[in-house]
């Protein structure tokens, strides 16, 4: 196994912008699920997206992933620096869709569609499923794992398609608490690695245990963005500290 | 009605070389329409579950609408197609198998077509974004639903294999009922009729009902097709 | 992309059973396709005689069998290389019309009536325009053919013989099924109903129930059967020269021999009369 370490950004970069959204928004038909807002990922973030249910999380994410379109303003990637290409970006649904194949045959699939070649999947999709642990699976029918091998073999399958940009939606919300567990140490570990993580979350442990960032948003929109530490200990608009109250009354 | 189910078996133990040419052909004739059909098929119906155009409705209400299509009416187009005066019949293709092959096809196109569309559709719903983010243009992702759902198809497939060796009224016409060339069981058991030998008539229904039981016995116990079964019950959306 | 073994295999077997079904279509060249009609198939007659005919010449005979109007149509269309079919008037015609160059008399049979064996209209006898006068009289049921085929078409004269003008008044209990002798046959056994029929499909039909032939004998019961090459002049790819074997033999005195030969439970269906 000499397959090469993936590169880590250099410290000075690390604040490099990844995704601008500026004055955009979503809308559904009529309805317009978010309100145009402003917001920089950059690179080496861990940014959680905290709210309650139907406050717009997931669709803010997919609009920074990209599988959603701009209403209006501009959504803007930047390419990595020095690397000098588009970021690539990975995405994770809350409950994850494998395919009715195999546990290896759902990552080799998602390695070929991102046109990778025929030796390096195998090679990629063996290192990957290693990472998170589901080797001993790799020849189960994905459907009969659990609901926490599930995660993390979606996870194996964003991670081995080497993204710069993981996208989690509320990743452990259907698990039971050691899946949950689980599931928070690779995307522990996974940051550490170097990759950038947008998560959206309601629970608010996970976002201060994860997260480097943390942004609120209630009925489609933004209102309050902050480091970890700022968000959770400094004043903030009213109606985030009300839902951080209300999520967790001993703060 | 015992009387013919005494004469089915007689006829199935004796194994008559007619019989069993008229049994062949039947299959012969039915399986390769089905495949011809499914590759139109299932590339159709997965097609119409992601394109969007303007007729696009139009279209999916032509292909249900065609789902009724008698056989009858198949054969006698297809027969005004390769006839001798018509625009293919310089290919000389009429009161052959290939006719009964063609006029089979048309007829479990539109069926094949309209059910995996649906089977498609009903996939993409929860699993289509996902593929998307990973990914597969909109008609790979049909494609890969296909796979996915290969178990639906394989039912689809058999549902137009049953209307195809069932019906009469298409390869009666395109075929003629010639004897040793273009007989097929539904051909013979109409003859039989007209002739009133109502008994062997109703024997050659069952030998052919036995037929095809027998493949879809033997497909049921092809490998993977209980274990999967069992393992579908699982968490997929 | 990962496939799993047992998939892989099938799709192999499925791709070779395909091109062996398409292989398996098309045969030698040495046949002719000959349009005839449903009752002189059901007779049993062309599992005699084309068999002699291969024999003597190696040349197959594909019999589509149609009612008489859709066999001169298959004809007409250049479909079938020779038609066999029994409606002097009709083949006559297609003669005019150019289709064919010749026609030639093959063989006769005879029409019968048949009827329940209680006999409500009192039909028996041996004048088929007494009996149908009588039919139409008592309004008893009656099963036409109605398909335009030879028979019909005979049975249409022979009403207007009797002088019953079916456009004017159809008798009470006349029904059109548009379909072949045999469900013919079997509506009339099932309903009680008198039928027109030739000999040789009644002969050789098993669901008589009460039906018994009631009328016979009578000259013009008479019918005649004739054999036609369709025109290469008109459809150049048909198969004139083997065509024209199959009319010659059939006239020849082997061909009818073998047509007199010809026998169910030890009567001869067809007598025949080539050049007479």
């Amino acid at each position: 196994m000499n397959a090469p370490e993936r590169p880590r950004p250099a410290p000075a970069l690390a604040a490099a912008p990844l995704v601008t959204l500026q004055g955009t928004g979503v809308r559904f038909g009529d309805k317009q699920a978010l309100q145009p807002l402003q917001l920089t990922l950059s690179r080496g973030q861990r940014l959680a997206l905290i709210g309650a249910n139907g406050s717009g999380k997931t669709t803010l994410l997919r609009l920074l992933h990209g599988l959603l379109a701009p209403a209006g303003g501009t959504r803007q990637v930047h390419p990595l620096q020095p690397e000098g290409r588009a970021p690539r970006m990975a995405m994770l649904f809350q409950r994850p869709f494998m395919l009715n194949l195999s546990v290896r045959a759902n990552v080799r699939l998602a390695l070929w569609l991102a046109g990778v070649a025929k030796a390096d999947r195998v090679e990629r999709c063996e290192q990957a499923l290693r990472r998170v642990g589901l080797q001993a699976e790799a020849r189960r029918a994905a459907g009969t794992l659990s609901g926490g091998q599930q995660q993390r073999l979606a996870l194996a399958r964003a991670w081995a398609l080497q993204p710069d940009v993981l996208f989690l939606d509320e990743p452990t919300a259907s698990l039971d608490p050691g899946a949950k567990r689980e599931v928070e140490a690779l995307v522990a570990d996974l940051g550490s690695d170097g990759i950038t993580v947008v998560m959206s979350t309601h629970n608010l442990g996970q976002a201060k245990r994860l997260a480097t960032h943390v942004a609120y948003l209630e009925g489609g929109r933004l209102l309050a963005l902050a480091d970890t530490d700022t968000f959770f200990h400094a004043p903030l608009p009213p109606e985030a500290t009300a839902f951080v109250r209300g999520e967790n009354p001993w703060l | 009605m015992s009387e013919s189910l005494l004469l089915a078996l007689q006829l199935i133990t004796q194994a008559d070389a007619q019989l069993l040419g008229i049994v062949a052909l039947s299959l012969r004739v039915s399986i390769t329409a089905c495949l011809v059909g499914a590759l139109a098929g299932l590339l159709l119906g997965a097609w119409l579950a992601v394109a969007r155009f303007p007729g696009h409705g139009a279209l999916v209400w032509a292909v249900n609408t065609l789902l009724a299509l008698p056989s009858v009416v198949v054969g006698l187009a297809v027969y005004l197609l390769l006839s001798r005066s018509g625009p293919l019949g310089s290919w000389g293709l009429l009161f052959t198998p290939t006719a009964m092959v063609v006029a089979q096809s048309i007829l479990v196109v539109p069926l094949i077509a309209a059910l995996s569309r649906r089977l498609v559709a009903d996939a993409l719903a929860s699993g289509g974004d996902e593929l998307r983010s990973l990914g597969a243009g909109p008609v790979m992702a049909a494609l890969l639903m296909l796979v996915h759902q290969r178990l639906a198809v394989v039912t689809v497939l058999l549902t137009a294999f049953g209307r195809a060796v069932a019906e009469v009224g298409a390869v009666m016409i395109v075929g003629g009922n010639i004897a040793g060339v273009t007989r097929v069981m539904t051909t013979a058991i109409a003859l039989e009729t007209s002739k009133g030998d109502l008994p062997l008539a109703l024997a050659l229904g069952l030998v052919l009902l036995g037929v095809v039981g027998l493949i879809h016995g033997l497909i049921g116990l092809l490998p993977g097709q209980q274990g999967r079964e069992a393992a579908m019950g699982g968490a997929l959306a | 992309m990962v496939v799993t073994r047992p998939t892989r295999l099938m799709r192999r077997a499925l791709l070779a059973l395909a091109l062996l079904c398409a292989a398996g279509a098309q045969a030698q060249d040495r046949f002719i396709v000959m349009a005839s009609t449903t009752s002189t198939e059901q007779s049993g007659l062309f599992g005699h005689l084309l068999p002699a005919f291969k024999a003597a010449t190696g040349i197959d005979v594909r019999v589509v069998a149609v009612g008489t109007g859709q066999a001169l149509d298959t004809a007409r269309r250049g479909d079938a290389d020779v038609l066999f079919v029994h409606d002097t008037v009709a083949e006559e015609k297609f003669v005019v019309d150019g289709w064919s160059v010749k026609r030639q008399n093959v063989m006769y049979n005879d029409f019968v009536l048949v009827g329940p064996k209680a006999d409500p209209a009192q039909a028996r006898g041996n004048d088929i325009a007494a009996a149908l006068k009588k039919l139409a009289a008592t309004g008893a049921p009656f099963v036409s053919r109605g398909d335009k085929s030879g028979t019909h078409a005979a049975e249409l004269r022979l009403w207007k013989a009797a002088g019953v003008d079916l456009a004017a008044a159809r008798p009470a209990g006349y029904k059109e099924c548009g379909c072949g002798m045999g469900p013919a046959l079997n509506m009339g056994s099932s309903t009680g109903g008198y039928v027109l029929t030739d000999r040789g499909t009644w002969l050789s039909f098993k669901n008589r129930g009460d039906l018994v032939i009631l009328v016979e004998g009578d000259k013009t019961l008479f019918n005649q059967y004739g054999v036609l090459v369709v025109n290469p002049a008109r459809h150049p790819h048909v198969k004139a020269a083997l065509a024209q074997q199959f009319a010659d033999w059939v006239v020849s005195p082997a061909g009818q021999a073998s047509i007199n030969g010809y026998k169910i439970g030890g009567e001869q269906l067809f007598f025949a009369n080539a050049g007479r």
